[in-house]
């Protein structure tokens, strides 16, 4: 299958060179674009491997949602590459501690699994259907797992909101449902006049 | 390698054969606009160039060509340059796993409607970027809009669509017209009817068209993301957003009325002539009238405020929807529709 092989490695080359330019340009615009574009490889990756669910909602959840948002945010930011480079030099010990530890662990995770190599899994068919087995796995034997996971999520979609939420007075803050049920008493008083021209 | 190299030059014929009418779909489209709104306002609408103003659409596209394509002073080119064809790309992508009829499709795949959601999720990169790389500030903030509410409006969008998925029981397009068969009563609009009018309106808010219009919003920010295109850049902008609504119609037509069965299919007399038969035609004319309201809703509707859509998405479309797939549940445990 050299197509398929072709395929592969120019995607894992995409994908390694895209994270590699995420951590190495300036722009913070551009390195959230490399980031979407190794998603998008991963994905492809998943894609080749018949994993057709999982790739897709790589693609939708992370690329279509999660770096829309975060491509909104940082192009609201005013980042001056400049000042940020400033205190390069006071952090550089903190940040080498914390990346050796990070590779400390990842070496130990590794270690204990060891390096192999996997061989090409086969296919499954045209009639086998990985969305509908995922389905069926996840809503029965890891249910419990997966309800957890779900309740944690929520529990920290609630957590941000109520993090972040703020009364503030000072905005106008509209009831479209007052707006429509108003009445013509409540905006408009009629007053009665004399005419200015009947006193002269 | 060469069974291999024929079946990609297959499937590339396959998909010019696709690209091609949508492509031209899109140029009659806008003469389709300009004309329907026309008649809206007591106009005549575009009637020059060709007999009845038919060759319009090309004039416009050969003036678009030959017009210079400009890039304003410190915008970033490659950016600026990508921006249309990322939005492009996945309006044409999606058509891959539209079925026109059970056997007239390009990709049956398992999983096509989350396809379709992924690529269509894809879209406003090219809106945002654009918007972004133009160095303007009227593009940056119609970029910021688009996106702001193409993700505030694919939730509600992906929730009504749950809807479908329950009923019909699987992501295959294919599969869930087959699952409407029967009558028009058997369609999904009926049974989904608050989901299929949340989809629809969720989607002319994703395309970006009036009343939900504000990422272009000419009154404020003069043309929003494509103000500073010109020339070849804009033509493209425009492709897209048109490719975009006759994807939303034609994906309206497959999920809630049925694709291409046939509206008289399960009644006594006239089901049983021609008329009860499936095809492309009528998936076709369901597209068509999908479409024309797009037209319909630009012609009539005032333009929403940028809270208004906001509370709308989310306080509004988003509740109905949860509430909505618990009762789509209901139906399929008691087996009432479909299923």
């Amino acid at each position: 299958m050299p197509i398929i092989e072709i395929l592969f490695y120019l995607f894992s080359g995409v994908l390694v060179l895209s994270a590699l330019s995420v951590i190495t340009v300036g722009n913070p615009i551009h390195a959230a674009l490399f980031l979407i574009l190794s998603f998008f490889s991963a994905a492809c990756i998943w894609m080749l491997l018949q994993a057709e669910f999982l790739a897709i909602t790589l693609v939708l959840v992370y690329v279509g949602a999660v770096m829309v948002l975060f491509l909104f945010v940082v192009m609201m930011l005013d980042v001056h590459v400049a000042s940020v480079r400033e205190g390069f030099a006071r952090y550089l010990p903190a940040g080498v501690l914390v990346a050796l530890a990070m590779a400390v662990q990842l070496f130990l995770v590794i270690w204990t699994r060891g390096m192999e190599t996997m061989p090409m899994p086969a296919g499954e068919g045209d009639e086998y259907s990985h969305t509908s087995m995922i389905g069926e796995l996840l809503y029965s034997e890891y249910l419990y797992a997966f309800e957890i996971a779900a309740v944690v999520l929520l529990v920290a979609i609630i957590a941000a909101i109520a993090l972040t939420h703020r009364r503030r007075p000072e905005t106008k803050h509209q009831d479209p449902a007052r707006q429509v049920r108003v009445k013509r008493d409540e905006r408009l008083r009629v007053v009665k006049m004399k005419s200015e021209g009947e006193e002269a | 390698m060469i069974d291999q190299l024929l079946t990609l030059i297959w499937t590339m014929t396959k998909i010019m054969i696709i690209i091609l009418p949508v492509t031209i779909a899109v140029a009659y489209y806008t003469y389709f606009e300009r004309k329907v709104l026309g008649y809206m306002h007591s106009r005549r609408g575009p009637n020059r160039v060709g007999p009845l103003g038919l060759l319009q659409p090309f004039a416009d596209v050969f003036k678009m060509l030959f017009k210079e394509l400009i890039v304003p002073t410190n915008a970033n080119k490659f950016l600026f340059l990508l921006a249309p064809l990322l939005s492009l790309a996945p309006a044409l992508a999606a058509w891959a796993v539209v079925p026109f009829d059970d056997w007239l499709v390009l990709a049956d795949v398992d999983a096509g409607l989350l396809l379709i959601l992924a690529l269509t999720s894809m879209g406003v990169y090219g809106i945002l970027l654009g918007g972004w790389a133009s160095n303007s500030k009227y593009a940056l903030i119609g970029g910021l809009r688009a996106a702001a509410q193409t993700v505030s409006y694919e939730i509600a969008m992906g929730f009504a669509l749950v809807g479908v998925i329950v009923l019909a029981g699987t992501l295959n397009l294919t599969a869930i017209v087959e699952a409407q068969s029967g009558n028009i009563f058997t369609w999904y609009w009926l049974p989904l009817l608050p989901l299929f009018v949340i989809y629809f309106v969720s989607g002319v808010a994703e395309t970006n068209r009036a009343p939900f219009d504000v990422a272009e919003g000419e009154s404020e920010i003069v043309a929003g993301f494509h103000v500073e295109y010109s020339g070849a850049g804009f033509a493209v902008f425009f492709l897209a957003e048109y490719a975009n609504m006759i994807l939303i119609s034609a994906l309206a037509s497959l999920l809630f009325m049925g694709g291409w069965l046939s509206p008289f299919s399960g009644i006594p007399v006239v089901g049983d002539t021609f008329l009860g038969e499936g095809g492309v035609h009528w998936f076709l004319l369901k597209t068509a009238v999908f479409c024309f309201l797009f037209l319909w809703f630009r012609a009539t509707f005032p333009r929403y405020r940028y809270d208004q859509i906001m509370r709308l998405g989310w306080k509004v479309f988003i509740p109905i929807t949860i509430v909505w797939i618990m009762v789509a549940g209901v139906f399929r445990v008691m087996g009432w529709f479909g299923g």
